[in-house]
């Protein structure tokens, strides 16, 4: 394409089927712990 | 939804729902940009009209790219998650500790939320047998989640770092006992990060927060001594040695800026030039009357900060200066699923805290907080109706989130702030939503300029 070039495809409804285990690590977002955006985790089932 | 921006010269359209970012062309921003839902096959007349600085083949040939990507889910995707996030969380597991070993500092630091460390309350340190029975509580409630999470954190947990081994090697016993797998962090202002301490922390936690603010000016101002001197010098060589005996990986050095150094890009640049590979600064949460909090007047000026930052990121990518900016990480295919993405810190149900005394508060925030108090873990009262207000905050259930383009990459902002503000965890602290989307339009951004 010339005007477009997607960086990703839609990776999260396809999550949504495989995801919730609930394994991953919690992501507090208080500027006292690592806060963060939940975006930067991993999927537990993924590393 | 789909959300775009630009900054500088790069143009990105990112579809809320389905995840897909793009980078587009002048004229594929601007055509997005008419649309609040999926347009159709052909190209409207009133298109070229309004759009009318563009050859009209060139509106059609960006047109059409627009339109392939809605057929192939790309762009303007239905949301659909509302129905999980109502199905999710019906039973919460709690998998997260935040063990605050110790009610006591031996720093007084200005924008503490803990009113220096004591919490407000008696200055105390946890005993092993209430570290103990938190440890059992979690294992207790956690059902078959395996991996549990503990956090030694404070006031200052080394101050009670014999208490920290003890619970150490409970939390191994048990472990296996129990088929857990208990992941270990501490968090520390490094004062007492003496080179035996950090042994025993490299040796059994997974991660290891080091609190700093940056420039030493910047940090003296806030974090001082009891006596009221500043603490950089002291913490500044210990938390070096500590980062770098950790091969500067599984570790933080994070900072909080106030709006006394609105010009924290420099201070995340202090902590990247001492070497730190892996930092943290993020704004401080305080009240509108502290003096210190974020104002909205404040806000252009962070934003330039950021983008700042952004580009000096890229710089460093690529002259072998490179560091992790946590706030800007962003993974954009292995990344959490979506329904983690909906429920975000989970606090008050999957994460609690314990303070000295064994209260359970949702979290460290709210520690303190009487309304708040979730039970005790010398009393088995903790029941999970309590929680519930907890378990159903996500982010349809927060109106602002809902309708927000960041919802996916923030996961409903903080409970605390929230509640801080606004009296009800379901309603975002405002300023610090606009800071949290800059920064992922900025990690995006960087995203993109790595991609060219
Ligand atoms: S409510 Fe805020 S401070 Fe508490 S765990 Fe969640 S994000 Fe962190
Ligand atoms: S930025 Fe604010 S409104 Fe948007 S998802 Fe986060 S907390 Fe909710």
């Amino acid at each position: 394409m010339k005007h477009i070039k997607t960086l990703c495809g839609g990776v999260l409804k396809a999550s949504a089927a495989k995801g919730g285990c609930g394994e991953c690590q919690t992501s507090c977002q208080s500027a006292c712990k690592t806060s963060c955006t939940v975006a930067n985790q991993k999927c537990e089932k993924s590393v | 939804m789909v959300h775009t921006f630009k900054i500088k010269d790069t143009a990105i359209a990112v579809d809320v729902a389905s995840g897909a970012v793009h980078v587009v062309s002048d004229i594929a921003l601007d055509i997005i940009r008419q649309f609040d839902e999926k347009p159709g096959e052909d190209c409207p007349d009133w298109l070229f009209e309004r759009l009318d600085s563009y050859p009209m083949d060139e509106i059609k040939e960006a047109y059409d790219e627009v339109y392939q990507l809605c057929k192939a889910n790309l762009l303007y995707t239905d949301d659909a998650y509302a129905q999980i996030a109502a199905e999710t969380r019906k039973q919460p597991l709690v998998k997260a500790l935040c063990l605050h070993v110790s009610h006591d500092c031996n720093l007084r630091c200005g924008y503490c939320f803990a009113g220096t460390g004591n919490f407000c309350g008696e200055r105390c340190i946890m005993s092993e047998e209430t570290g103990k029975k938190a440890i059992d509580f979690v294992i207790k409630r956690s059902g078959k989640r395996r991996n549990i999470e503990i956090d030694f954190f404070g006031g200052e947990p080394l101050m009670n770092f014999e208490v920290v081994k003890k619970l150490t090697a409970y939390a191994r016993e048990q472990e296996k006992i129990h088929n857990k797998n208990f992941r270990l962090t501490l968090t520390t202002n490094g004062v007492l990060l003496d080179e035996d301490k950090l042994d025993f922390i490299n040796e059994h936690m997974s991660n290891l927060v080091l609190s700093i603010d940056g420039r030493k000016s910047v940090n003296d101002h806030m974090r001082k001594t009891v006596s009221g001197e500043g603490s950089y010098d002291v913490i500044m060589p210990r938390l070096k040695r500590a980062a770098q005996s950790r091969n500067q990986d599984n570790y933080y050095v994070r900072g909080t800026f106030t709006r006394h150094n609105l010009d924290f890009c420099a201070d995340v640049l202090h902590l990247a030039n001492e070497g730190f590979k892996q930092i943290s600064v993020e704004p401080v949460v305080g009240g509108a009357d502290c003096g210190y909090a974020i104002r909205e007047e404040d806000l252009p000026l962070v934003y330039d900060q950021y983008e700042q930052l952004a580009e000096e990121i890229l710089q460093r990518n690529q002259d072998g200066r490179r560091f992790n900016f946590f706030h800007f990480m962003i993974d954009l295919t292995q990344g959490p699923c979506v329904i983690k993405r909906m429920s975000g810190c989970g606090a008050g149900c999957e994460y609690v805290a314990v303070t000295p005394e064994g209260d359970i508060y949702p979290c460290h925030q709210f520690v303190g907080n009487d309304g708040f108090l979730l039970g005790n873990v010398y009393a088995d009262d903790y029941s999970a109706e309590k929680t519930q207000m907890f378990a159903d905050a996500n982010v349809y259930t927060k109106p602002k989130c809902a309708e927000c383009w960041a919802k996916f990459y923030c996961s409903g902002g903080c409970h605390a702030n929230a509640y801080q503000f606004g009296g009800d965890i379901k309603a975002p602290y405002e300023i610090g939503c606009a800071m949290e989307r800059k920064r992922v339009e900025c990690a995006l951004y960087i995203k993109a300029k790595n991609a060219e």
